[in-house]
């Protein structure tokens, strides 16, 4: 089709000066973005509390589509299964075989745990859980990783709390709204975790790569000790995840750093757990001070 | 459905002429909400796409200055940094405008290239903004995202063609 005609005004006066005036708004409004980016960056609240709004106004269709989505979601899942249910079935019943010793060597470990414990006298947070919900939503269309839960201020969730399903550690939350709050996935490329090796402490460091992995980058120069099927999990350090959570399993190495898929895919788990942070446990520095003033040499005396 | 032609003495009214486009582009970008819990970026950005779509159909109704509040609503739906479609969709439209100066018959492929463009620069800004600001996205992450966005551009059209019959047709 031919081009229009109204934003060539030719020699109406009028029609120039209002094509000019829709150009200085439209710059104006472009440089007016560039500004807004730099603020968000220097100061994000403001922004959260649009986007935290807005997922209020979404939170009905995202929740009510859940259900179904996650159904078709796993579609391809169940016909695989269908068509491999023989040799899948022999298989399984060969590894159930393998797994029972394990097992009953794992829960009489697990009692003389139990009892190690209460003759130590420790006292364990069983109560970090703050809510549970499930994941509805995600930024699908940009290059972060951003996923959205269904729980929010009102059940307790809070900015920093870390985020696990069942399987594995999912994220932390960023922004809490007042019934949904924004996650940051473990495979977001911001998103930085200190990981060890659940066979031997080998501490190394997990970042997302954005693709739904991870890279886990040891922290000893030199050699890469890992190996494919390797599993890493949480070590506490930093204070934000409590320790021992299943993080990711390696899947192949590349240059110097391995690369994981997480234990817990978000598209698949049924719903998250918000833990409140592992730090918030571990009693300020300040009464330590005040209890070792008090009782001098008791650490001494201790040893 | 749809009637052949306008019933007789009644025009469609100058609000839903005005509001039925700017509906359609902040329903595409609340595409978000959907409970789609993507590993990386894999949805096209449907904002974006339905305001080329109407910009290409019908080049004189919107102004030139939709993009900042339009890119502003679609920054808080897509969880970018806000003021990144700000900047990008206004830079988009001065662009397409431009462009819209020099070649004096447009066809179909024309469109279909501007979209291309309008793609790489809003997505591959959209990534640099976040590369300034810290983030390590790998750049080939995007390069799928923005093909399966082109190939969706003729299907958008043509639901926007059906809607722009829709909106006059009443």
């Amino acid at each position: 089709m031919a081009r229009p005609t109204s934003r060539r005004p030719g020699q109406n006066r009028r029609a120039q000066y209002g094509l000019f005036v829709s150009y200085v708004i439209t710059v104006t409004g472009a440089l007016f973005g560039l500004l807004l980016v730099i603020l968000s960056r220097a100061d994000p609240t403001g922004f959260s509390v649009i986007r935290s709004t807005m997922a209020e106004v979404t939170r009905p269709v995202s929740v009510s589509l859940e259900r179904l989505v996650s159904g078709v979601g796993s579609l391809d899942e169940n016909i695989v299964a269908y068509v491999k249910a023989g040799s899948q079935n022999l298989a399984l019943r060969r590894q159930v075989d393998a797994n029972r010793p394990m097992l009953i060597e794992a829960q009489a470990i697990k009692q003389e745990n139990i009892r190690l414990k209460q003759l130590l006298h420790l006292v364990e947070g069983t109560h970090d859980k703050v809510a549970t919900a499930r994941l509805v939503s995600s930024s699908a269309s940009i290059a972060r990783r951003i996923a959205r839960i269904s729980a929010g201020r009102m059940q307790g969730v809070l900015p920093g709390m870390p985020v696990r399903a069942d399987e594995g550690l999912i994220g932390r939350v960023i922004i809490a709204g007042p019934n949904t709050a924004d996650i940051l996935l473990l495979t977001d490329n911001q998103n930085i975790i200190p990981v060890r090796r659940v066979k031997d402490n080998i501490a190394a460091i997990s970042t997302g790569l954005d693709d739904g992995t991870v890279e886990i980058r040891p922290l000893n120069a030199g050699s890469n000790p890992f190996r494919p099927g390797d599993v890493v999990v949480t070590t506490g350090t930093g204070g934000l995840y409590s320790p021992n959570v299943p993080v990711a399993i390696v899947v192949a190495l590349r240059d110097g750093a391995a690369i994981g898929v997480p234990l817990a895919n978000p598209a698949r788990v049924e719903a998250v757990l918000v833990q409140r942070p592992y730090d918030a446990e571990v009693p300020a520095p300040a009464t330590i001070n005040n209890a070792a003033s008090t009782r001098p040499f008791a650490g001494v005396m201790a040893r | 459905m749809i009637p052949a032609v306008p019933r007789l003495g009644s025009l469609p009214s100058r609000w839903r002429l005005q509001s039925i486009p700017i509906c359609a582009i902040m329903l595409g970008s609340m595409m978000t909400a959907l409970p789609i819990i993507s590993q990386s970026p894999s949805m096209p950005p449907f904002g974006l796409l339905i305001l080329l779509a109407w910009r290409l159909l019908h080049p004189e109704m919107l102004p030139l200055w939709i993009g900042a509040p339009l890119g502003a609503f679609d920054d808080v739906m897509s969880g970018q940094p806000i003021g990144t479609a700000v900047f990008l969709w206004s830079l988009m439209l001065i662009c397409i405008e431009v462009i819209d100066q020099r070649i004096f018959w447009r066809d179909y492929w024309h469109d279909w290239l501007m979209v291309v463009g309008a793609l790489v620069l809003c997505i591959g800004g959209a990534l640099l903004m976040a590369h300034i600001a810290g983030s390590r996205t790998p750049p080939q992450l995007i390069v799928p995202q923005i093909i399966w966005s082109a190939l969706t551009y003729p299907l958008i059209v043509r639901l926007i063609a059906r809607l722009d019959r829709w909106r006059i047709m009443a």
